[in-house]
């Protein structure tokens, strides 16, 4: 369904992502996983076509998302849940979620979209006509990420969902994406917090300082001596930002 | 007594005209303009102009006006607008000086003495007069411009102005085309502001450059961080008082540029989102992004 071929890429003349490539088929939840600073977010923002590939090919349902732009590119169906949520602050709950569904020209069924993620997360009525910003922070993820599904994507791309919550909505954030793999969601998860992301995906590629060193099934990564040493072992501690 | 109260009511209207505009550039799409004073003049002579030499009827020299600053509006947004970065407080800031030193030194608009003997609107046999139905003519235009103004705010449009100005990356990945926005919204402001400019010249009927320099666009900026920014009501409010508060203050004039730094540095620290404004004042063309 995706697929990045040698895709390199970067800020100004700083190289990030030196040529990694990685597929997701359909139905699969994938994990790109890594220290701070190996290059996820600008694997995400590459993709989204935020940052232009300097190199390689980026294949999304048989269209070439190289050259298009970010606005095009969601239209094919590619939602992305950004790092550190991204809610818009002063618009309300309810505004945030429709805005979501900007591109989508079936008024209707957007709004029985709406109906539906509201009685999914009771929260998002609630606090319907509150301003985003005044959400906590794993309401407003709760609220970016209903936000990413009101554009119905047939690919949706996490950017570290974990960051900044509370272990008891890190709990709860990863319940969401579970359910959402059990109802069938394609799922491209970012993920410094190693051991959360293994858990709920199927196959995950290991990240660090722009390319990718480790790659496997989810379960097989968890056993690896060296993904244990780096990211779940003895060393490892949670990264709060 | 009561013609003095009309001018002050004719001129607030066109600076409520103006503030408005402004406030859609800044408050809504969260863009800073520093040359909104330029627009502003350019259509007030360029409705002057089209009046003067070709004898154009009122209605086609505000629509000139309306289409002349839209263009200029357009040619300064479409390579600006399209980075990320606060490139257009830098640009509108040195546009607003050109287009000032280009009244001063063209011929044809007069240079410094500007242009005179601007011809007062007429609409089949009514003329609308400065000391009479001139003020029908700015409410009408002003109720016009609110109500669309409004409209577009309220509107699908309207929010995804607001998400630009609250995240633009975001806004774009939700699918949003933000430069075609923010260059949108640049143009109808500035064409708004060509046609604020256009009431003023056959109000006044004689212009020169000092209506238009950057003392003006500084005063509708602050117009709009006084009113509250993303605030249309707040606008109105905002350049109500600052257009007939000079006027109060006439016998301290000395002293008024003081009472306006005043103003501005109290509203800053009591009330930062601007008397009616919502969302907080934040110079980010000063500071950085977040």
């Amino acid at each position: 369904m995706l697929t990045l071929k040698s895709v390199q890429s970067g800020y100004g003349r700083a190289p990030v992502l030196k040529g990694i490539s990685l597929h997701v088929r359909p139905g699969e939840v994938v994990t790109l996983i890594g220290a701070n600073g190996a290059g996820k977010t600008t694997a995400l923002s590459t993709i989204s076509g935020l940052l232009p590939a300097r190199k390689g090919a980026i294949e999304f349902a048989g269209q070439d998302l190289t050259r298009m732009r970010p606005e095009r590119i969601v239209t094919l169906g590619l939602a992305l849940v950004p790092e550190g949520r991204r809610v818009f602050r002063t618009l309300s709950v309810t505004a945030n979620l429709e805005l979501g569904a900007f591109y989508r020209q079936d008024k209707k069924q957007v709004r029985r979209d709406l109906e539906e993620l509201r009685a999914r997360f009771p929260i998002l009525k609630e606090r319907a006509r509150q301003a985003a910003g005044t959400l906590s922070g794993g309401e407003q993820q709760i609220l970016a990420i209903g936000r990413a599904l009101m554009a119905r994507p047939k690919l949706l791309m996490l950017d570290e969902p974990s960051m900044g919550l509370a272990p008891q909505m890190v709990t709860r954030v990863y319940d969401i994406l579970r359910d959402l793999k059990k109802s069938g969601t394609t799922i491209l998860l970012v993920e410094q917090n190693a051991r959360a992301a293994l858990k709920v995906a199927d196959r995950g590629y290991v990240l660090e300082t722009g390319r990718i060193i480790l790659d496997g099934a989810a379960a097989e990564l968890q056993e690896d001596p060296e993904v244990q040493r780096a990211y779940l072992g003895k060393g490892y501690r949670e990264v709060w930002e | 007594m009561t013609a003095y109260l009309l001018h002050l009511a004719v001129l607030s209207g066109i600076y409520v005209i103006l503030a408005v505009s402004l406030n859609l550039i800044i408050g809504y799409a969260g863009q800073v303009s520093l040359g909104h004073a330029a627009f502003f003049g350019i259509g007030g002579y360029t409705s002057a102009l089209v009046s003067l030499h070709f004898g154009f009827p009122f209605p086609l020299a505000v629509l000139s006006a309306l289409v002349v600053a839209g263009t200029c509006g357009l040619g300064l947004g479409l390579p600006t607008l399209r980075l990320k970065e606060d490139y257009l407080a830098i640009v509108t800031l040195g546009f607003g000086v050109i287009v000032d030193l280009v009244f001063l030194n063209l011929e044809i608009t007069g240079g410094p003495d500007g242009l005179v003997n601007i011809p007062l609107p007429r609409l089949g046999g009514v003329v609308f007069r400065p000391q009479g139905l001139y003020i029908v003519l700015v409410l009408l235009t002003l109720l016009l411009i609110l109500g669309l103004t409004y409209s577009l705010v309220r509107s699908y449009h309207g929010r995804a102005l607001r998400a630009i100005r609250d995240h633009e990356t975001t806004a774009q990945v939700m699918g949003i085309n933000t430069p075609a926005y923010k260059i949108m919204i640049f143009t109808l402001a500035a064409a708004v502001a060509g046609v604020a400019g256009s009431l003023y010249a056959h109000y006044i009927t004689f212009i020169n450059p000092e209506s238009f320099g950057l003392h003006t666009s500084i005063l509708l900026l602050c117009m709009v961080v006084l009113g509250g920014m993303g605030s249309i009501a707040g606008s109105v409010v905002g350049a109500v008082i600052l257009a007939v508060l000079p006027e109060m203050l006439r016998q301290f004039k000395d002293y008024q540029d003081l009472l306006y730094g005043a103003l501005l540095v109290g509203l800053l620290i009591l009330r930062p989102q601007g008397l009616m404004g919502r969302g907080k004042l934040s110079l980010k063309f000063i500071t950085k992004k977040e």
